[in-house]
């Protein structure tokens, strides 16, 4: 079940590099096996957050204060392309990221941040850079605030942006809706379906398991 | 009424409609679920502690390629791979789900094999919880990857809720040139449109170089289409998919097959249909593609320099090609090709298929791999492994100094552990050359099976185009 998501002021970090994938959010190593939600957040942007002898890179915003507290991400274009993988939104829900502020996000990680309660942005790419020139000026004192009820952006000077977001996004997560439990609710429809699916492609519903 | 043309998308996805969620969100029926196993058995394990079974069991097929070893016998596996694998075996058998077991016939990469069996078909709805799932696109079936949460859902379900996405038609016409193959063509595209270009679209591919491409040229373009930001890419089918289809193990056959082919034929796109937005390429004018930095988009023919930041003007895109070039370790303004390589990897859900090899096996023919460089191959599947020895490539490729493995994901992403060095240079048929994908601070380079060869016989990148026979 997710958690819900209304209302957000925090200090927010500025990650403005174009197509941040989710292999540089959360390294293949990291995620597999068992028992390893729980110890993501500390891998999160690994190659970007140590260095190779393992220390903290102290040039990477995360590993600066106040950036370290940050519960908001302000991203660049494309933040989130490539692999499918969830542990991405896990790892950065770990590390207490809560909401993420971008021009544009890979389709899937998108998909899969509303699944865990994480609100995702977008606002246009010239809005994004003022935020994050805004942050940066404050020296990331400047707290940014996220109203989903309201739908706003609020910069650290007061600005107020506006953004749009799927209707049904924005009640499951407001409300920490569980999509299977209301998906089941539907369950007499599915079967319907696939009743008279049956008859027009039979050839997609195996009786059984018909080869090897 | 709207009486406008209909796309293929618009064909396929109103097929597959439960009910309507919102004014652009369907409930959707999935046809076929593959699971693999770095994420199958968590789903599973998942739904059993909500005490909720698996929907349609029989529409649900597994097999392990991401995590196990590619070495002979499976030697090497790592310990998580092992465990992996053990609850893929438990859950899939506690479920009554199909799984395709190392050593068997079906397993293979979940991409190459879901064509391979005859599973992925036209007109069908397919998820697996990986991005390339897009690859059975090349079938004319709508196919997407989702991630853990979206796949407990398909489990409980066998539907998946979706926002039916804009719809972009890339037109590829004109012929190939020589030593320009299906991977030349995607990256190109991935130039030319950048990473983002599709995102929150599905992608049509059309036109004569698509309609002359042999099936595996069309699942290696639609593989690609989320390396261009579009969760869908798929490609009408025609008579050459149904050939490609005819008598595969789960294909329906008799009175079915006819059935099924005259249903499959009003699969295309509407001459009148409108996408929303539309690109065209002249495939005459493609050379081979390398990529030279960390994000497909970062591509250039095998013939251009590495491009030097002092040019570009916009500071984002010089700041973005500076860290890019820092990572790759090359110079500014110098030819990509000569660039020394270390490690050649052909595999990958992209570029494994028998026709893959057999694109490898006629550069390596009677050459040696340069001094230094390590070359492997990896088959997609145990089918593809089988009937690749029967023809002899593996005899050419192990006489000119490849390692030839079992089938599975390998070292596109090295999650069993199969890694290029740090520092080390490598010229890959995969998917991503994104930081790190390879192994930690691994470079990679994206080419097609061909291009690996040359690189792994030259010891460097090479124009592939000069050594085809």
């Amino acid at each position: 079940m997710p958690q819900a998501f209304t209302k957000l002021t925090a200090t927010a970090a500025p990650i403005m590099r174009t197509n941040v994938d989710t292999d540089v959010i959360i390294s293949i190593n990291r995620m597999i096996g068992n028992s390893v939600r729980g110890n993501l957040g500390k891998w999160a942007f690994g190659s970007l957050r140590y260095l190779p002898d393992g220390s903290d890179n102290p040039e990477f915003i995360l590993n600066r204060e106040p950036y370290r507290a940050a519960e908001i991400l302000v991203t660049g274009p494309n933040f989130g392309c490539g692999s499918s993988r969830e542990a991405a939104v896990w790892s950065l829900q770990e590390m207490g990221i809560r909401a993420i502020i971008g021009s544009g996000f890979g389709d899937i990680f998108f998909a899969n941040c509303f699944q865990n309660g994480i609100l995702p942005v977008v606002l246009d790419k010239a809005v994004i850079d003022g935020l994050a020139a805004e942050i940066e000026a404050s020296q990331g004192a400047g707290r940014v605030s996220v109203d989903l009820q309201e739908q706003t952006v609020t910069s650290p000077s007061g600005v107020r942006h506006v953004f749009e977001i799927d209707p049904r996004r924005r009640a499951g997560l407001l409300e920490g809706l569980d999509e299977i439990s209301l998906t089941l609710r539907r369950d007499h429809e599915i079967r319907a379906f696939q009743a008279s699916d049956r008859d027009a492609r039979p050839w997609i519903h195996f009786a059984g398991h018909q080869a090897g | 009424m709207d009486t406008r043309g209909r796309t293929l998308l618009a064909k396929i996805w109103d097929q597959h409609v439960i009910a309507h969620i919102s004014d652009d969100t369907d409930l959707l029926h999935v046809d076929r679920h593959f699971l693999h196993d770095l994420g199958g058995s968590a789903g599973l394990i998942n739904l059993k502690s909500r005490n909720i079974p698996v929907h349609n069991p029989e529409l649900t097929f597994a097999t392990p390629d991401h995590a196990i070893s590619t070495a002979s016998g499976r030697a090497g596996t790592i310990k998580t791979g092992w465990e992996l694998l053990a609850a893929l075996r438990t859950e899939t058998s506690a479920s009554n789900i199909r799984l395709f077991d190392l050593d068997q016939p079906g397993q293979g990469i979940v991409h190459v094999i879901g064509p391979e069996l005859g599973l992925s078909l036209p007109g069908c709805l397919i998820v697996c919880g990986d991005s390339h799932t897009c690859t059975h696109g090349g079938l004319g079936a709508l196919a997407f990857g989702i991630g853990s949460s979206e796949l407990t859902h398909v489990l409980a379900t066998q539907t998946i809720i979706q926002r039916r996405p804009k719809t972009m038609r890339v037109t590829f016409d004109g012929r190939l040139p020589f030593g320009v193959t299906a991977k030349d063509l995607i990256l190109a595209l991935i130039g030319h449109v950048g990473a983002a270009g599709g995102t929150g679209y599905a992608v049509e591919y059309a036109g004569s170089a698509i309609r002359d491409m042999p099936i595996e040229g069309r699942l290696t373009i639609c593989n690609l289409s989320v390396e261009l930001g579009a969760k869908m890419g798929l490609i009408a089918p025609d008579e050459a998919t149904f050939a490609y289809i005819r008598g595969r193990p789960y294909a329906p056959q008799g009175e079915m097959w006819d059935r099924a082919v005259a249903a499959w034929r009003t699969l295309r796109s509407d001459s009148d249909a409108m996408f929303d937005r539309e690109v065209s390429i002249d495939v005459g004018t493609i050379i081979p593609q390398i990529t030279w930095g960390t994000s497909p988009e970062h591509v250039l023919g095998v013939d251009g320099r590495i491009p030097d930041p002092a040019d570009i003007a916009d500071p984002a895109r010089r700041g973005a090609i500076e860290i890019a070039l820092d990572y790759m370790g090359l110079k500014p303004g110098a030819p990509i090709a000569g660039t020394p390589v270390d490690w050649v990897f052909i595999g990958s859900c992209t570029n494994s298929r028998l026709s893959d090899l057999r694109a490898a096996a006629e550069v390596a023919r009677g050459r040696k791999v340069a001094p230094g460089v390590r070359a492997w191959v990896v088959p997609g599947s145990e089918t593809v492994r089988r009937d690749a020895m029967a023809e002899g490539l593996d005899k050419i490729f192990i006489d000119a100094g490849f390692e030839w493995r079992e089938p599975g994901c390998s070292m596109c992403l090295a999650a069993n552990g199969e890694t290029v060095p740090p520092g080390q240079r490598s010229v890959s048929t995969s998917n991503r050359n994104f930081v790190g994908r390879q192994g930690p601070r691994a470079r990679t380079h994206l080419a097609s099976p061909a291009m690996a060869v040359a690189a792994a016989v030259s010891g460097a990148i090479a124009d592939v185009r000069t050594m085809e026979r």
